[in-house]
């Protein structure tokens, strides 16, 4: 064991920088100014103009895009990642109750449709669902960004599963104790799976926040752009040239996307795992 | 007025099972009746058609002289007490004890009151604030009594709330529960499968046997009066001796063993000679001689097994027997020692029907 545990350190390590290093590469390169960038191509250690780059990225008109600042496609992030992970969340967490506590026809079958859908991921459905969107006049809307991506396949699942390991007692003492249908999901189970809902919403939030192809053919105007989606439209506008190209701002915008799902992950990582780890209970 | 009364009560499960064979009782106002039975016998069920955890299939189940059949369980005005306490795991014990009441729209100062009074009578108000998980066993099953208690309930439903339970708390428990219920003077209808616990408890004991009532009764008239061989095999520990015995006319037959004294039974009919193990007395001119197998000292009294000399059974297998003796009888491996009995205090039941005869 004692010798074993240098080399798997320094496999960690690698592994690690590995990682991570690319990461480090674009922060540091986004600190450069665009000719340092030009002349000498990626940098390996932070220059001097971090708060120049980033201050013109996050606050300035047409310092990034042609007009929207990053600070508004973070917003339009938040709202996307936000949205979507507590719509899930609400959404399996109430077709879970109704698969589990409901004793209707076709629960079983209604179930397997569901977990169904799982093999049939956006892409396959894009066309209608934006079909759907747009006649009912929600395209360029947060409603339209985040309604049709609610309904989670995974979410209903790991509910579904979550609440079958809920003793049935409990279900009947709530009943001898007069509470009703809505009672026991508020009082009871919805306390009972706090650290799962905590773990879904982190996935899902970083699911949300990384939505790509739906908010790229839904978002029209360039003030409902999210990050994800300005990345991918200054990165076009360096490679089709013209203008000297902003490498700094790009990495920086890159930067600032990956953030926030970080910082949700280290942040709630102990409620994360916990969740996790306790639905087996 | 919050007796219990079930009629013709059926229950029928979808896939055609039948649990329960048409019961019929009347629990008066204040009685604690035991049901006990071995384990799949209905007894669970009856209690939860009771609860209304359950539909009835066919009969009637009347609380307070009342038909509750389509009464949904909360207003019903029974509580339960779960095997596993069914506690609510993220709610505090005053939590626990007050939610059935914050569903019935009681104001706080009741509920305050209501918790308080119960938690004292059940010895848990040093701990209100504490979640049923940093409590032991038996503080749990108080709560779960202390739940059921602050609801002010027209019938106690008990489903076998000791079997958790590590055996010195048990015994304590039930003791308490005995003197709760007394106290309360509340109807309560109580499950287990653990005899002792019946007879202590009970009132009036129903034995349940595959969804019918054996027999119901106070518990020393079921012991000492059973009506089926089922009735005197559950209840009674250390277990009734059986032996398969004939009637030649005169006297009963168990293989090579004459015992005699029994009036008037069917003759060449298959029946079950029924002893209690402490009917047999240590008499050096009794009817039967037991070869002594094994000795189990209990400090009070030794139970002693062995064969009965002379009864083969069919299969060639020898008859075991239990005889309880006082702890100064003391017999080695292998001894061979005669008891009596008196035949008016056996039982003789007809073996295909289990119905006895004597």
């Amino acid at each position: 064991m004692q010798r074993s545990s240098i080399s798997t350190h320094i496999i960690l390590i690698l592994g690690a920088l590995f990682m991570t290093l690319p990461i480090w590469v674009a922060f540091a390169t986004s600190t450069h100014a665009p000719d340092t960038i030009l002349r000498e191509g990626l940098q390996i250690m932070p220059g001097g103009h971090f708060l120049e780059n980033y201050n013109e990225v996050l606050f300035v008109e047409g310092g990034v895009m042609k007009k929207v600042t990053a600070l508004a496609m973070l917003k339009n992030s938040m709202i996307l990642g936000i949205g979507f992970a507590v719509g899930k969340v609400v959404i399996s967490m109430l077709a879970a109750y109704a698969i589990v506590y409901f004793r209707f026809r076709l629960a079983v079958p209604l179930f397997w449709v569901i977990f169904m859908t799982l093999l049939l991921p956006l892409e396959v459905r894009i066309i209608p669902s934006f079909e759907v969107v747009s006649d009912l006049g929600l395209l360029d809307t947060h409603t339209g960004l985040i309604v049709p991506l609610i309904a989670s396949a995974t979410g209903t699942f790991f509910f579904r599963q979550f609440f079958r390991s809920v003793p049935d007692e409990l279900l009947e003492a709530a009943r001898l104790d007069g509470a009703t249908s809505w009672g026991f999901f508020k009082d009871i189970l919805v306390p009972l799976s706090k650290t799962m809902i905590a773990a879904i919403l982190i996935i899902m939030f970083v699911v949300g926040w990384n939505q790509y192809l739906w908010p790229l053919i839904m978002t029209t105007k360039e003030e409902n752009y999210t990050l994800v989606i300005g990345i991918k439209q200054i990165y076009q506008v360096l490679s089709e040239g013209g203008e000297l190209p902003q490498f700094q701002k790009a990495f920086a915008l890159t930067i600032l996307a990956t953030l926030p799902p970080v910082l949700v992950v280290l942040v709630f990582q102990r409620w994360f795992v916990k969740g996790l780890v306790e639905s087996e209970k | 007025m919050s007796g219990v009364e079930l009629k013709g009560v059926q229950k029928v499960y979808p896939n055609g099972a039948k649990a329960i064979h048409g019961v019929d009782m009347k629990i008066s106002d204040g009685e604690m009746i035991v049901f006990v039975g071995p384990s799949g016998c209905g007894k669970s069920t009856l209690l939860r058609m009771i609860a209304g955890l359950e539909t009835i299939t066919e009969g009637e189940i009347s609380i307070g002289g009342k038909s509750v059949n389509n009464v949904s369980p909360s207003e019903r005005d029974v509580a339960m007490v779960f095997q596993n306490y069914a506690l609510y795991p993220h709610m505090t014990v005053r939590g626990n004890m007050s939610y059935g009441l914050k569903n019935r729209g009681i104001d706080k100062a009741t509920i305050e009151k209501k918790v308080g009074e119960a938690a004292k009578m059940l010895k848990i108000d040093s701990f209100l604030d504490r979640q049923p998980n940093q409590l032991s066993g038996g503080q749990r099953q108080r709560v779960a009594m202390g739940r059921a208690i602050v609801r002010d309930p027209k019938v106690f439903l008990f489903d076998e709330p000791l079997s958790n339970l590590d055996a010195k708390l048990r015994v304590q428990m039930r003791i308490e529960i005995k003197r709760l219920q007394r106290r309360m003077k509340v109807t309560s209808v109580y499950v287990t499968h653990d005899q002792t616990e019946a007879m202590t408890l009970a009132d009036r004991l129903a034995v349940i046997n595959e969804g019918r009532v054996e027999q119901m009764g106070a518990p020393m008239e079921l012991y000492s009066n059973p009506r089926t061989l089922f009735v005197a095999s559950f209840i009674g520990a250390p277990q009734i001796n059986l032996v398969p015995v004939r009637h030649d006319g005169s006297s009963l037959i168990a293989g090579a063993l004459t015992l005699s004294g029994f009036p008037d039974l069917p003759r060449d009919a298959d029946m079950m000679l029924g002893i209690r193990p402490d009917m047999l007395k240590r008499d050096d001119a009794g009817q039967c001689e037991v070869r002594v197998d094994l000795v189990e000292q209990h400090g009070g009294e030794n139970l002693i097994y062995g064969a009965l000399t002379g009864a083969t059974l069919a299969d060639g297998e020898e008859q075991e027997i239990c005889v309880k003796a006082g702890q100064d009888l003391l017999p080695a491996h292998g001894e061979n020692l005669r008891f009596s009995f008196d035949p008016a205090s056996a039982f003789v039941f007809d073996r295909a029907t289990g119905e006895r005869l004597l």
